[in-house]
């Protein structure tokens, strides 16, 4: 799948982080930008790294479950509170 | 035993309504923690009661996160108090509240990990010498234009655990506090005690290696919109 993959795609790969989270140098961000504009390679990892950070902040987390809410309380010797 | 410091403090008999749902969004509380938590270096048994009501569905994200076995997760939690309640008094407030119960509680989960496995690797060591996979990316499929609401069945859902569960473990507790719990880079890093630049790095890495996996995934199994749950 990445017989399109450059030097540059390589070279920018890791600030493509930073650059999701807005922390890049503003000339990384722009040599990013203009790469972006000729790969369609490095928008698709972007996009999906990007999609796959929303999907882990979105996905619901698991309630502490009662037994083992109790079984704190317990051990805690909150009981009374 | 562990325990027995526990047994010797007497409940206060003051009646203390408290929620029983402390859903409060962020990790930034502080004026309400440091209320709390100079309550309970005082003594006072509700104050420290409502820090554990408050904060324990947290921790317990943490802890299923980061260990696999839920028996595990459990006692990382149970631990985490443990060790806040013995030490509440060495809580200074140099940090927030919630930094630092996320530093005993990240550690207690490290510690339980790293008794399995031996390991010897320092937290703040090179990325490389405990995580020496490429972060490459290999998988180009673009499955970025669907909703994360039709992407989230449970399915999906298990492979996303299983794929957090397989990072190796200071990547994991980099990527759960950053990306899952919310914190700052600053606070991971302090919580890990590890530099900020250590931090992006494994959180990159963390981030590479999950979206490599997912995109396996959704490369073999297409989302349909139809199949939405």
């Amino acid at each position: 799948m990445n017989q399109h993959r450059t030097h540059v795609c390589a070279e920018l790969e890791a600030y493509l982080s930073e650059y999701i989270d807005g922390e890049a140098k503003e000339s990384i961000c722009r040599t990013i930008e203009e790469h972006l504009a000729s790969c369609d390679n490095c928008r698709i990892v972007i996009d999906t790294i990007r999609k796959t950070i929303a999907l882990y902040h979105i996905a619901p987390s698991e309630p502490v479950p009662n037994s083992v809410h109790d079984r704190l309380i317990k051990v805690l010797n909150l009981s009374d509170f | 035993m562990l325990f027995d410091f526990l047994v010797a403090v007497k409940p206060s008999q003051i009646e203390f309504a408290f929620d029983t749902h402390f859903g409060d969004n962020g990790i930034n509380m502080t004026d309400n923690d440091a209320a709390l938590v100079q309550a309970a270096q005082q003594g006072d048994k509700r104050a420290f009661a409502h820090l554990v009501q408050k904060y324990e569905q947290r921790v317990y994200n943490l802890a299923r996160r980061m260990m696999r076995d839920p028996q595990d997760a459990e006692d990382v939690l149970q631990e985490t108090f443990i060790s806040v309640y013995r030490h509440l008094n060495e809580f200074q407030g140099d940090s927030s509240f919630s930094t630092w119960l996320y530093r005993i509680a990240t550690n207690a989960s490290l510690m339980k990990l790293r008794a399995r496995k031996d390991l010897t690797v320092s937290l703040d060591a090179p990325v490389e010498s405990d995580e020496g996979e490429s972060a490459m990316p290999r998988e180009i499929v673009d499955w970025s234009v669907t909703p994360e609401e039709a992407l989230l069945n449970s399915e999906v859902r298990a492979q996303m655990d299983a794929a957090v569960a397989e990072l190796p473990e200071t990547m994991r507790a980099v990527f759960v506090l950053r990306d899952i719990e919310g914190l700052s880079v600053q606070e991971t890093a302090e919580v890990l005690g590890i530099s900020v630049p250590n931090v992006k790095t494994r959180l990159h890495r963390a981030r590479m290696m999950l979206r490599e996996r997912l995109s396996s995934y959704f490369k073999a199994h297409p989302v349909q919109k139809e199949s939405v749950e």
